[in-house]
């Protein structure tokens, strides 16, 4: 290695390799990383990129390869010796304590003795000089996720890293937040620093990014230069395959459609002291339509989702009608009789028992609706019918599992997904509420599920689909409404929703009030 | 070298069937290494322990200790086979004794108050009284748990000694035998009262030990192939998703508590109407804490807890002819049963994990230190 590329390189990464049993989660990868350089780390979920942004953080250690930092080869042990040498990293998902403030969780993560006062001082000019303003004195608890995102990245940058890794960072903010993020990593640019940026979102790496790296089943399957690529390319490359992109046919005459989901002034308090109470919400989903709810994650989605689906029940039966008939009242399982299916969010322990067999978790949503099919006498189960409900499903949504009838826990997420959507798809519901339906789940996966979303909607059933997955809400819905502080906004035409109405309303623009002096803001 | 449990993707079959085996063999071997201490020969004191009880298979004038040991398994399957729906469906119920001891005492009414009543409906109203009262018994920390989000543990172990002192009580105070000689304890019940005992031309054995068969068998379809079994299984594992199948979590708290408890009573008034013909202050050996260890031994399965229950009861045998025999401490047979129940649930970790040793000592005292960021 001449002294010319170790001037250039800051990272060298080369035939880095790790194995966990049987699985080759990163196969030989190569990777380098310039000076002042943003560097998009690209893949679907699974590809391996978690994994190689361990081993260079040190908390995970190579099988095999090498890892040269300014031409140095060197050995990161832990994340200690990462930060020694001048490695940061900005993870996804936060590691703060909501009830300390900003200023004491960052003095937390600092091995010296170091007064709060004077982090706090650091902290804040810090934070304005890269145009990311902070409270350090806020409590944590009180500061919405693009602000705890900030006191990661001040945190980071309060070590004076040379390389700061971005895992995922736009995923939790609204486009506007964004939008600053990508000011603040430029700057970081200019000053010489270099950055590794973990997205699935290829638009922005082609917006930010000087160099990719695409990774495919732990394998380095390109080096490129984004801005000479096209997003489908990208995609291309990411799954190996062309993604089929979904089609959403038009509909016509929908306002006259029946709605088969209505929602009328629905208030919640809040169960738990972190929930979030809902304010009035009122909702049609009609025959046919698929309507989408962005909103920033914690704004009452996941509230909102339980009151719908009848696992709260509310105190007036009218507050919920689903095909006509007031539901309030009624449990899940009345509301699942009435023809309605839910998916929740979380799939392991919500949608699904993760210790119990796929066959199992088919029964635990459909013992009800299905219990002609599924019952005998004296509540006997019928496995065998049962089993070829599951294999149907798993047919019919092309589920990759490792034996005949799993442990839903030993399917990987998109699988899993694949499966419980198909589950309740499988029953052709009238009225469909989806809470994420395709988060962590990868391209090609992601596409099957919107575009069957879509045809249950075509098919004459209401689909509301709750996200926070701004170009998945694009994509399949007829109309989009945003949940902010527990509050629902009026319903946006496909037509009229700009990405920029969309974030502003997730930013908390009043509801209700979209229409007027928007172009000003 | 360092040892690393790493979880399995799936549970393993395999471990799920070897893990009891595992556990007596190395309670065995601890036992053994306990008698060597106490300087009894470790081998005569484990032939005591798990062989003498049994040679009555073989050998005829020994058969009366079959139907020993099958009056002690019954009580101990019967309320293991209660507890194991209670533990599937994640409720602690440490209470069996209490439970056991209320049924025993409200299935002796009949016979104490109304000595002079003789039918044969006595008996099967005294079984119901019995199920009834060890039902209610549990029934109040099932309410407490509902309705106040009280820890189950606690107060169903509490109403243990409530129901211990209580009968303590009744047998010195209000229902002493009169003609007893002052000792504690009710009058003897009358042959209507009386369980029947299975073959009475060989031993003693009684029906409470087709009762626990029949539970255990009930119990067993119940929890495999019904509904009810579906709720109750994924409510222990799961509650969310059990809350998100449209199940409630409060009715099975309830079904589970009542259900163990009508069973805990149901061995209680099998006891005092069976072996002990009347109700005294020390009817228990402590079955309602034993069974525990069995419901884990028996894998929380009603027909393992059969097998288990038969091996535990064989502890309580063997302890008594070793004692006898070689003068080992009664206290042992606990000591005996505490090491078993250690090692079940030791076991069980290797269900779901796997061991891995792992060389390179100076590495890992690195990375110990990390990942604290």
């Amino acid at each position: 290695m001449s002294a010319d590329t170790a001037a250039v390189n800051l990272l060298e990464v080369r035939g880095l390799t790790k194995i966990f049993g049987s699985l080759k989660a990163c196969d030989a990868v190569d990777l380098t990383i310039r000076k002042g350089e943003i560097h998009a780390l690209l893949g679907e979920n699974g590809a391996g990129k978690s994994t190689l942004v361990k081993m260079l953080f040190g908390s995970l250690e190579p099988y095999s390869g090498e890892i040269r930092w300014n031409g140095q080869p060197v050995k990161i042990a832990n994340p200690n010796a990462a930060r020694k040498l001048g490695i940061g990293m900005v993870f996804q998902h936060f590691s703060l304590f909501e009830a300390l403030s900003a200023a004491e969780n960052i003095a937390l993560s600092l091995d010296d003795q170091t007064p709060i006062s004077t982090i706090a001082a650091k902290a804040q000019a810090l934070s304005y000089s890269y145009g990311l303003p902070l409270d350090p004195y806020s409590l944590v608890g009180d500061l919405s996720v693009g602000e705890r995102q900030r006191i990661e990245i001040i945190r980071c940058l309060l070590q004076t890293p040379d390389l700061i890794i971005l895992d995922e960072p736009t995923s939790v903010l609204t486009p506007q937040e964004a939008d600053k993020l990508f000011e603040t990593l430029e700057r970081l640019r200019a000053e010489g620093k270099s950055i590794l940026y973990i997205s699935h979102r290829l638009e922005e790496v082609k917006r930010m990014c000087d160099a990719a790296t695409v990774m495919r089943h732990g394998k380095v399957v390109a080096h490129c230069d984004p801005r000479q690529e096209t997003a489908a390319s990208l995609a291309r490359m990411m799954v190996g395959s062309e993604v089929h992109a979904v089609v959403r046919a038009p509909i016509e005459g929908i306002e006259t459609a029946e709605a088969l989901l209505e929602v009328r002034n629905l208030s919640r308090k809040p169960a738990t002291p972190f929930s979030m109470p809902l304010k009035n919400i009122s909702l049609n989903v009609r025959a046919g339509e698929v309507i989408g709810i962005a909103g920033v994650a914690g704004n009452g989605q996941g509230e909102f989702f339980e009151a719908v689906s009848g696992e709260a029940m509310q105190l007036e039966a009218g507050t919920v009608r689903i095909r006509g008939q007031d539901a309030g009242k009624l449990s899940i399982t009345g509301r699942r009789l009435l023809g309605a299916a839910f998916v929740p969010e979380e799939r392991l322990g919500h949608g699904a028992a993760p210790r119990m067999k796929l066959s199992e978790n088919l029964f635990l949503s459909r013992y009800a609706t299905d219990s002609k099919a599924f019952l005998g006498p004296g509540g006997v189960v019928k496995e065998s019918a049962i089993d070829a409900a599951t294999q149907r499903i798993v047919q019919e949504m092309d589920v990759r599992k490792s034996a005949r009838d799993p442990e839903a826990a030993a399917l990987s997420g998109g699988n899993l997904q694949k499966f419980i959507i198909g589950r309740e798809l499988d029953r052709r519901p009238t009225v469909m509420v989806v809470n994420q339906p395709t988060w962590g789940v990868d391209a090609g996966a992601a596409a099957k599920i919107r575009q069957s979303l879509i045809e249950l909607a075509r098919s004459g059933s209401a689909v509301l689909v709750i996200s926070q997955d701004l170009d998945e809400l694009f994509e399949i819905s007829d109309a989009i409404s945003v949940m902010h502080n527990g509050e629902l906004s009026r319903p946006l035409p496909r037509a009229e929703a700009t990405l920029e109405k969309i974030g502003l309303l997730m930013g908390g623009a009043e509801p209700g009030h979209v229409d007027h002096g928007l172009e000003s803001v | 070298m360092r040892i690393e449990l790493v979880r399995r993707p799936q549970h393993s079959a395999l471990f799920s069937a070897l893990s009891p085996f595992i556990a007596l063999g190395l309670t065995l071997v601890a036992g053994a290494i306990m008698f060597s201490v106490l300087g009894k020969n470790p081998v005569e004191a484990l032939y005591y322990y798990f062989i003498d009880p049994l040679t009555g298979i073989w050998d005829p004038s020994n058969r009366w200790q079959l139907h020993e040991l099958a009056i002690k398994a019954a009580p101990l399957i019967l309320i293991a086979v209660g507890l194991s729906v209670c533990y599937l469906s994640n409720n602690w119920n440490i209470g069996a004794e209490g439970q056991f001891i209320a049924g025993a005492i409200v299935g002796s009414f009949i016979p104490v108050v109304f000595p002079g009543f003789h039918s044969w409906i006595v008996l099967p109203l005294m079984l119901i009284l019995g199920m009834a009262g060890g039902a209610a018994y549990a029934a109040i920390p099932a309410f407490f748990k509902v309705r106040f989000n009280t820890n189950e543990i606690l107060t169903s172990l509490m109403l243990v000694y409530v129901a211990q002192l209580f009968n303590d009580w009744l047998v010195r105070g209000i229902w002493r035998n009169p003609e007893g000689m002052s000792f504690p304890g009710t009058i003897r019940f009358s042959e209507w009262a009386i369980l029947p005992q299975i073959w009475p031309d060989s031993g003693r054995a009684h029906w409470g030990f087709v009762f626990a068969l029949v539970a255990a068998v009930v119990v067993w379809f119940m929890l495999s192939k019904t509904l009810k079994g579906f709720e109750v299984k994924v409510l222990g594992q799961s509650p969310r998703a059990g809350r998100f199948a449209g199940f409630s979590s409060g009715k099975v708290v309830f079904f589970a508590f009542l259900l163990s408890g009508a069973l805990a009573g149901l061995a209680g008034i099998s006891e005092v109407a069976g072996p002990i013909e009347h109700l005294n202050e020390k009817i228990s050996i402590g079955y309602g804490f034993t069974a525990i260890i069995v419901a884990f031994l028996g894998r929380l399965n009603p027909l393992g807890i059969v097998a288990a229950g038969i091996i535990l009861a064989l502890t309580y045998l063997g302890g008594e002819s070793a004692q006898i025999a070689i003068g080992v401490s009664d206290k042992a047979v606990r000591a005996f049963q505490g090491m078993l129940l250690f090692f079940v649930l030791a076991c069980d970790t290797l269900i779901h994990y796997r061991i891995r040793f792992v060389g390179a000592p100076a590495m890992k005292a690195e990375s110990g230190k990390a990942g604290t960021a």
